[in-house]
């Protein structure tokens, strides 16, 4: 196609493109039925919800609809930022998220150093196998399981502490302990399974290498150190940027289960809290205000930070 | 990969510090397992151990005075049938129209010679990073009378768009162009060269998907929690919930008829119950992942590669 275009004039070569396209259109309309599903899909389900984000600056009134509802501009906005609460969701929001990234980033890659090293082969098949485990169990469960090991009554983790003279703490109900259970609750479902992506990546690194390192006499964790790391160093980048750009997108199913009145000054994170007043609250408008300001912050971290990891290490997620 | 496993760990060229480091390996490696492993141990224990144990918060080694009391209270107990027999339909039918839609939208992704698919590409992945929020998404499903629908708990999360595109990359890396072009001058069609060619060397894949969808269908419990609201729809996640986490007792519910008697025995009982629930609701995943975990793996690794 290319050859036989040459030497003719640019608007010809334009046209003889564009009906070669087409024809690649029309050969290939099995295929835009293929993608039918998905989008029509995508369009009702994530593109209609951001037409509906309009609510955002209107007073929304069931009877009169979405484009009916009178205009108010950044009214709602203006509530939130002005209303006490505000500080105290975020400050929680992102106590939650940060505290999450710093205690869960670290571990997986950790582990799969571990899982890498281990000697026995069968032990570090059974240890992954088992590391996995958690990862399948629901989010309901899991805070089932956090409320009946750690009850002060008939938890056995309070029985363990009352061994070595620490009175019951009531974990669940404190909120000064609320986020150290999230936190760490979240490390022990998904530190096995994050741990798989890197265990990937150790397998991409080239014998030879550690051959070298071990005839210049080089230790394990030296080999650690200045192979290991540097091979997994682009798959450390990329999926802390994915942390980043969902920064504050905290587990809201999870802190919603694990709230209870006695916590909730530091459980009460943005997500749930659209969830209380939008949906039980039936305040729709300003519900959808808070929701579009979380979204926008967490798009604008994403891209962001994706482009300070480009040009700082040349690995980005686009 | 194994070979490289085995010379980076191999025992020829170890220094003394490297045998330290061996043990500190296996210590770690031991005290992780101890922690992973201990938790869910204990709830089989505790479910079969009798209520005095449990109610004392006593930690288990073994179980102690054997009964199974607790899970015939579970099995008596209504709504654990109709949440497993509702989660049974969503999973099931949720994870065939997941796999389907995934599929077809994934590989005529896959496809270089499609005009437009960067477009819908960006169209998709956009969705990823940005959404409308919680209430315009329940003012979408409302315009569409899908509130309160065992249809809409099929059909939520049947286009994720991050398995579409571990498939995309599966089938870009597996699909040699040269296979196409081939059956495409013996004049096969690009319906044919679909179900014939591409189809059956796709089994892994679909098999990553598939047991993708099912435990995320099997372990959600927020949609149905918001867009739910006949009890006999409600999935089995839902009465998880209402039974470990809502401080409801069994004093006030009909099962015991209001005998005082009756419902202080069942008070007894709850603690022993919860673990008992827990148990019938996570086994059938718990005791079937590590049989399929080289597919789930899998599906985690082609997901890395996309970058």
């Amino acid at each position: 196609m290319e050859k036989a275009s040459l030497g003719r004039l640019p608007s010809e070569t334009r046209k003889a493109r564009r009906h070669t396209v087409l024809k690649q259109m029309k050969a290939n309309y099995f295929l835009y039925l293929f993608l039918l599903p998905a989008t029509a899909y995508l369009l009702i389900f994530s593109y209609g919800p951001m037409y509906g984000i309009q609510i955002a600056f209107k007073d929304f009134y069931a009877y009169l609809g979405i484009e009916g509802s009178p205009w108010v501009g950044w009214k709602h906005f203006e509530n939130f930022f002005r209303s006490p609460r505000f500080s105290i969701l975020l400050q929680n929001t992102l106590t939650l998220s940060f505290y999450s990234l710093l205690a869960g980033f670290p571990l997986p890659i950790i582990l799969a150093l571990l899982l890498n090293y281990t000697p026995k082969q069968g032990l570090k098949k059974f240890a992954q196998t088992a590391s996995y485990a958690p990862h399948f169990i629901s989010t309901v469960v899991l805070v089932g399981m956090l409320n009946v090991f750690f009850s002060p009554r008939s938890g056995f983790i309070n029985t363990m502490l009352g061994w070595i003279g620490i009175d019951p703490i009531f974990f669940l109900g404190d909120p000064k302990w609320f986020k150290h259970m999230y936190v760490w609750s979240g490390v022990w479902q998904s530190t096995g399974w994050g741990s798989i992506i890197y265990l990937a990546a150790l397998a991409g690194v080239s014998p030879e290498l550690h051959e070298a390192a071990i005839i210049d006499g080089a230790n394990k964790l030296q080999r650690i150190w200045n192979i290991d790391i540097p091979t997994i160093m682009p798959t450390m980048v990329i999926l802390l940027v994915m942390n980043f750009g969902s920064i504050m997108n905290v587990g809201y199913e999870k802190v919603f289960l694990m709230q209870n009145d006695l916590n909730m000054s530091a459980s009460e994170i943005i997500s749930t809290y659209t969830y209380k007043i939008g949906l039980q609250g039936a305040q729709y408008s300003y519900s959808t205000a808070i929701g579009l300001f979380n979204n926008v912050v967490n798009f604008v971290m994403l891209v962001v930070v994706n482009r300070v990891a480009r040009s700082l290490s040349g690995s980005s997620l686009w | 990969m194994e070979q490289t496993a085995a010379r980076v760990g191999s025992k020829v060229h170890e220094t003394r510090f490297d045998r330290v480091f061996n043990v500190v390996i296996y210590v770690l490696l031991a005290l992780m397992l101890i922690v992973v492993i201990y938790p869910l141990y204990f709830v089989v224990l505790a479910s079969v151990s009798d209520p005095q144990y449990v109610n004392s918060g006593t930690p288990l080694l073994y179980p102690r005075g054997f009964t199974m009391m607790g899970y015939s209270r579970v099995f008596a107990d209504n709504r654990i049938w109709i949440g497993y027999a509702n989660t049974l339909l969503y999973a099931g039918a949720g994870t065939l129209l997941a796999v389907a839609v995934q599929v077809m939208a994934g590989y005529a992704l896959s496809r270089s010679d499609l005009p437009g698919r960067n477009i819908f590409m960006a169209l998709f992945v956009f969705t990823m990073y940005f959404g409308g929020g919680l209430i315009p998404f329940y003012l979408v499903v409302k315009s569409l009378n899908l509130v309160n629908s065992r249809l809409l708990m099929i059909m939520l999360g049947c286009s994720s768009v991050y398995n579409i595109i571990i498939i995309r990359s599966f089938f870009v890396s597996t699909l040699p162009k040269e296979l196409q072009e081939a059956a495409f001058i013996d004049g096969c069609t690009n319906q044919r060269y679909f179900f014939s060619i591409v189809l059956p060397l796709s089994k892994a894949i679909i098999a990553v998907i598939a047991l993708y969808a099912l435990v995320a269908q099997w372990n959600s419990y927020f949609n149905a929690m918001i867009f739910l609201t006949d009890r006999s729809k409600y999935p089995l996640q839902l009465y998880l919930r209402e039974i470990l986490l809502t401080a409801k007792t069994y004093a006030d519910t009909s099962m015991v008829g209001g005998d005082p008697e009756a419902a202080a025995k069942m008070e007894q009982m709850v603690e022993v119950i919860k673990y008992g629930v827990i148990v019938v609701s996570t086994l059938p995943v718990i005791a079937v992942y590590p049989f399929l975990q080289k597919y789930f793996v899998q599906g985690v690794m082609i997901g890395a590669v996309k970058g």
